[in-house]
């Protein structure tokens, strides 16, 4: 009897429409939320992460009802988050139909929302959101979707979150983020022996490999991508039967 | 059939509702003492911390006639929170008091492990059930929580472990509890739930 380490596809979400970043060409229209949501949920995901990444504030306005659509093709846990800024954003986001939220620069800025979220719908129910980014050999955390430096370091983040009442870690690598080399083991694996919740690993996605590799030297307990997933050049079962034939716990019935 | 769900305030409740429309049943919110007395049965849905969940049941008065139900027969499915606050009490918020159908206390999971208890994870039969009842050897369920009751309280017939064994289902005449999350465990914790409102024709 083990936990099982968890494969979380990501659904990037602006104005209603799943997108994905593109060097040079800014965003590419990857699908519906809800269908996409719907695959994954019947493909054998264990999670789905929904980010508002939206630019504008109509944008932003539509983010509830793309969660309340999501959720109801659902019989998985769902995460959902991005701008999360105030107790009343987090709660609005919940009663959509999440089962947790991320906060992440709002967080920063003002630590107490973690407690004021924590304390009222659980530490299972609030995701710490942290971008990382390497510097002499620790990590860095970043806010404004990886724009701007915090000068704190990612681990006495981290811990600091934990203790305020976080109950889990979405920890992206900025530096790999998009270039489907790897996660960051290092980074993953320093924030996993930190602190005492679980850690769920993002950014640089690319082959089986740096799955099993992440869920190993990585010490992840969860691994999430988006990419990969969305132009189906990786299946989820494909995926799990190759980690499962490594040793690494994973959930194959559905 | 109608099929009480209690709404205490915090819950993510269009979850637990649509798995139980899905499978056939009426479900009705309940906010409020009478509406509980034409009920079936009663789903008792929870989130996050003991002491809020038993306040959010005390501001609706609602802690009296759930015992009440309970004691007559009517069947209560407790749901992760819901199903610790069938045990007398749990250390999260030691001065308030649960239904108390079991006597054993909640507990804090253990600190050698990584708290919350968050994703699947296999049962351990510990003798047969109503729950449980051809959910395949090895299947997975949907965990969220820092607490749970030990496995070996009276009522556990399946338990799971996460440094500690703890009920992951508990069952005693008309009152079940499951601390994992069925409407968030695909397939087979629909079959969990559906075995719930087979066990009431």
């Amino acid at each position: 009897m083990t936990l099982a380490r968890r494969i979380i596809p990501c659904l990037d979400v602006d104005a209603g429409r799943v997108v994905k970043g593109v060097e040079f060409e800014g965003l590419r229209d990857m699908g519906n939320p809800a269908e996409l949501g719907a695959r994954y949920n019947r493909e054998g995901a264990d999670e789905l992460v929904v980010l508002d990444i939206s630019a504008s504030f109509e944008g932003r306005a539509t983010f509830l009802g793309t969660i309340r659509r999501v959720a109801e093709q659902l019989n998985i846990p769902l995460t959902a988050g991005g701008g999360i800024r105030t107790m009343e954003e987090g709660h609005a986001v919940l009663l959509a139909g999440a089962d947790k939220v991320t906060v992440n620069t709002a967080a920063v800025k003002r630590p107490e929302l973690i407690s004021e979220l924590s304390q009222q719908f659980g530490a299972q129910a609030v995701v710490l959101s942290l971008d990382v980014k390497r510097t002499n050999g620790s990590w860095e955390a970043y806010i404004r979707g990886g724009r701007e430096a915090t000068g704190r370091d990612a681990a006495d983040w981290a811990t600091e979150a934990v203790q305020r009442g976080a109950g889990e870690i979405l920890l992206t690598s900025i530096d790999r983020d998009g270039t489907r080399s790897g996660f960051d083991c290092d980074a993953t694996a320093k924030i996993a022996k930190t602190v005492p919740v679980p850690v769920i690993a993002s950014g640089g996605a690319s082959t089986f490999d740096d799955f099993l590799e992440v869920f190993t030297d990585g010490r992840a307990d969860a691994a999430l991508a988006a990419s990969i997933f969305h132009q189906e050049t990786h299946s989820i079962a494909d995926l799990k039967r190759f980690l499962s034939e490594r040793g690494v716990p994973v959930r194959r019935n559905r | 059939m109608k099929i009480a769900v209690i709404d205490y305030g915090a819950g993510n409740l269009p979850s637990v509702e649509r798995a139980l429309r899905s499978l056939g049943a009426n479900t009705e919110r309940v906010t409020q003492p009478e509406q509980m007395t034409a009920a079936r049965a009663i789903v008792l849905p929870g989130v996050g911390h003991f002491g809020a969940f038993v306040a959010g049941l005390r501001e609706r008065n609602l802690i009296e006639p759930l015992r009440a139900a309970g004691d007559s027969g009517v069947p209560i499915l407790g749901i992760c929170l819901g199903l610790q606050a069938l045990f007398s009490s749990s250390e999260e918020a030691p001065r308030e008091c649960g239904l108390g159908f079991f006597r054993e206390k909640v507990t804090a999971l253990p600190t050698n492990v990584k708290s919350p208890h968050i994703g699947w994870n296999q049962l351990r039969k510990v003798r047969e059930s109503r729950l449980l009842h051809k959910v395949p050897e090895g299947a997975y369920f949907y965990f969220a929580h820092s607490f749970a009751a030990l496995g070996s309280a009276a009522a556990t017939v399946a338990a799971c472990d996460h440094g500690v064994s703890f009920a992951a289902v508990t069952e005693s005449e008309n009152l079940f509890g499951v601390q994992f999350h069925p409407e968030k465990s695909g397939e087979t914790g629909a079959l969990v739930l559906r075995n719930f409102l087979e066990s009431l024709s």
